[in-house]
């Protein structure tokens, strides 16, 4: 018989070396004479036990983790490809790991199972039948399927995208053209569920995407993918290629008469092309400068016509949606946050991951049960959460339960569903000039409070930091803050405050005291 | 580690990708990439093309190129190292990773080492925010890089690596 041996192939797995140990698995069963395939699959996400080798036994999937090259002589030894065996790395069923049984996989529910480029694959894990049921409804029952599953969008600002598609629906577009823009621009820190759905289950990006278009009317879409995700842009184009192949893209969808167009687009590295418009420009091949709205992209956008612009995550929880039914995603959740939030536990976690819940429980639990606490050992001291423009969230706030009023009631924001943790080494006024900084990097330009205030917000925070009128420069720098949020244009400059102002109001200590390293914070 | 196989500077080229790309909606953007594939950085003669086929002034090409991190106009070394200074990596020692790099290095970033290996970039975040510091060279990502391994990174560039297996 043949054993089949699982190495994923995404990113941080690669990271942590996973080439190398499949490499190595190939090269000592053929020394060992035996029948055995090595399959790259994707991975489940428990990045402290990658390079997760997985076997295939009767019982289900056995793993081992985390392999590192030196590890595999033993691995053989032990006979590993039988699954239950006495190895010090043996994970025992892999489905059966708390960490991943506790979580609620709706969209990631084929996340380290299957290949992301097999077709098979993905049609053998309930792929496309979202689409099917959808090529079978009107326009308007699909956007009312989307709608009553209570998605909101997955980029960001949480906006309702069933409300976001009827608008885009109803609008007649002058060239009789509508676009589906997916935005997998993905920018912020602690984030990377977006590039696991790219890198891991790129057909359920594409299918979410062909249902978009059949929902709206749009028969074109794009993928804006950041340039630093190299793979996922990869894993899309053959992706793309095989949909074509099978009749999911290009005319008659199916067999039915719907046609509809995907290509990928690379950004250039400029995080502002995050947001909505500036990604529209973009893609039209100017500066990724913010537009103004109104007008709105969904009825001016691409090119001036009426354009859905969705985040990954949302394309990606469609096919879901369309396949087990508006009411299944919309059970579960806490108060108007519907659904399941793929959260991103990152930074100095013990075990960091992709934990896909339904929102509710609270970021003590997802810090501490599924985290693990620190890497560090160190006690926790502040935590990040929604992306260098979220604020940083103290010990009092950490029983704040997961969703987005709830967030919101704390000042915080839950944005993309990253978590960056920090321990008590932490320089909190470090981290607000790093946000100021960050701004300055990355302003678009276009309005002054963003452009100017961000690099002001940098020389009054070194001010403070050398202990110039500390008293006085806090005053500016809170008035700065306030500036900026009141007179940006976009979110950008609007919420670079938000880290800043929850620094300074729950570390206040870290600004006030007398002396500071200033080391390592030169200019760019 | 695969070493990229940039090309000199060769009008033809440059024009054959430009026609290539021409007519696609929005053609700047991956017209830019596969000209800074091609040849590692956009060269002021390839911007005097590019606006011609395109129908906009040099100006406004070159307000495209230098509106993003990615694109260059100087041919850079031969890897490009970029380091992530974003927040995940902050909490585990980027700001640490990124003095010793600078100084093992002999370079700030946006410079290239005297003889011409490595040219070191700043990155915001590589998704890899789990398993930092991360670090990127070409298109591959490395985890939890601390000084050690950035040493034996870097020593691995020097030479080009035989792979035995
Ligand atoms: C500075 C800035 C950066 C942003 N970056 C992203 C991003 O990387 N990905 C994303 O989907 N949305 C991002 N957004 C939000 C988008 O503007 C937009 O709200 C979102 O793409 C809409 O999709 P959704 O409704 O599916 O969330 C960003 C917004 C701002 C202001
Ligand atoms: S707030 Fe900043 S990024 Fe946003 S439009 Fe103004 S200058 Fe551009
Ligand atoms: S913050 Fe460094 S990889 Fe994301």
């Amino acid at each position: 018989m043949t054993y089949c041996i699982h190495v994923p192939s995404d990113t941080t797995a690669k990271a942590l070396g996973a080439d190398r140990v499949a490499r190595l698995v190939e090269f000592f069963a053929e020394e060992h004479k035996l029948d055995m395939k090595v399959s790259r699959n994707s991975t489940r996400g428990l990045y402290w036990i990658e390079p997760l080798v997985e076997v295939d036994t009767e019982e289900g999937r056995y793993g081992f983790g985390p392999v590192k090259e030196g590890d595999i002589e033993s691995l053989f030894t032990a006979e590993f490809w039988k699954g239950n065996v006495d190895h010090p790395l043996a994970l025992g069923l892999v489905e059966e790991i708390p960490y991943l049984k506790r979580q609620e996989r709706f969209t990631f529910s084929r996340l380290g199972i299957t290949d992301p480029l097999s077709l098979e694959d993905y049609k053998a894990n309930d792929g496309f039948k979202g689409l099917e049921n959808a090529i079978r409804l009107s326009s308007q029952q699909i956007v009312d399927a989307v709608k009553e599953s209570g998605l909101r969008g997955r980029g960001g600002a949480a906006f309702p995208t069933g409300i976001k598609w009827q608008t885009v629906l109803n609008v007649e577009s002058p060239k009789n053209q509508k676009y589906i823009v997916c935005n997998a621009d993905e920018g912020d820190s602690g984030t990377f569920a977006d590039r696991l759905v790219m890198e891991c289950d790129p057909f359920m990006l594409i299918e979410g995407m062909v249902i978009a278009g059949l929902a709206v009317g749009a028969t074109q879409g794009y993928i804006y993918c950041r340039s630093e995700y190299p793979l996922s842009i990869e894993n899309l184009n053959q992706a793309i290629k095989t949909a074509y192949e099978n009749s999911f893209l290009g005319a008659n969808i199916l067999g039915s008469n719907n046609h509809f167009d995907l290509e990928v687009r690379m950004g250039a590295g400029a995080y502002i092309c995050g947001e909505e418009t500036s990604l529209l420009e973009s893609l039209e091949g100017k500066r990724g400068l913010v537009r103004a709205k109104p007008p709105l992209p969904a009825i001016v956008g691409l090119f001036g016509q009426p354009t859905v612009v969705n985040n990954v995550l949302s394309l990606a929880a469609i096919p879901f949606i369309m396949d087990k039914g508006a009411k299944a995603y919309a059970d579960v959740g806490v108060g108007r946050s519907r659904g399941t939030l793929p959260f991103q536990l990152t930074g100095n976690v013990k075990f960091g991951g992709l934990v896909e819940l339904a929102f509710g429980p609270t970021l003590n639990e997802l810090m501490y049960d599924f985290g693990g606490g620190t890497r560090s050992g160190r006690p926790l001291r502040a935590v990040q959460v929604g992306g260098p423009l979220g604020a940083y969230l103290h010990e009092s706030q950490w029983d704040t339960s997961l969703g987005y009023e709830e967030f919101a009631q704390k000042e915080a924001v839950l944005g993309h569903g990253g978590v960056v943790m920090f321990d008590n080494t932490v320089d909190m006024s470090e981290q607000a000039r790093f946000s100021m900084e960050f701004c300055v990097a990355e302003s678009c330009g276009k309005c002054t409070p963003c452009r100017i205030g961000s690099t002001r917000g940098v020389e009054v925070i070194d001010r403070i930091r050398s202990g110039e009128n500390v008293d006085g420069n806090l005053n500016l720098l809170a008035d700065l803050c306030e500036t900026m949020v009141d007179g940006s244009l976009c979110a950008m400059g609007g919420m670079t405050p938000f880290p800043v102002q929850s620094a300074m109001k729950y570390f206040r200590e870290d600004f006030v005291k007398s002396t500071v390293s200033t080391a390592n914070t030169e200019e760019l | 580690m695969t070493t990229p196989r940039f090309v000199t500077w060769e009008p033809s080229i440059a024009q054959t990708i430009i026609d290539e790309f021409k007519a696609k909606p929005g053609a700047l953007l991956p017209l830019l990439h596969a000209i800074q594939d091609r040849f590692s950085y956009i060269p002021e003669d390839a911007v005097a093309l590019i606006a011609g086929a395109l129908k906009l002034s040099r100006a406004e090409v070159h307000g495209v190129i230098s509106f993003y991190h990615h694109f260059r106009t100087k041919q850079p070394g031969r890897h490009i190292v970029e380091i992530c200074r974003a927040e995940a990596c902050q909490s585990v020692g980027a700001r640490g990773l990124e003095a010793y790099a600078k100084s093992a290095l002999g370079v700030q970033y946006h410079q290239t080492t005297a003889d011409n290996n490595i040219t070191l970039e700043p990155v915001y975040c590589l998704g890899n925010c789990s398993c930092g510091p991360s670090v990127r060279v070409g298109n591959e990502v490395y985890a939890e890089v601390d000084s050690r391994r950035f040493d034996e990174l870097v020593n691995s560039l020097k030479t080009e690596r035989v792979e035995i297996l």
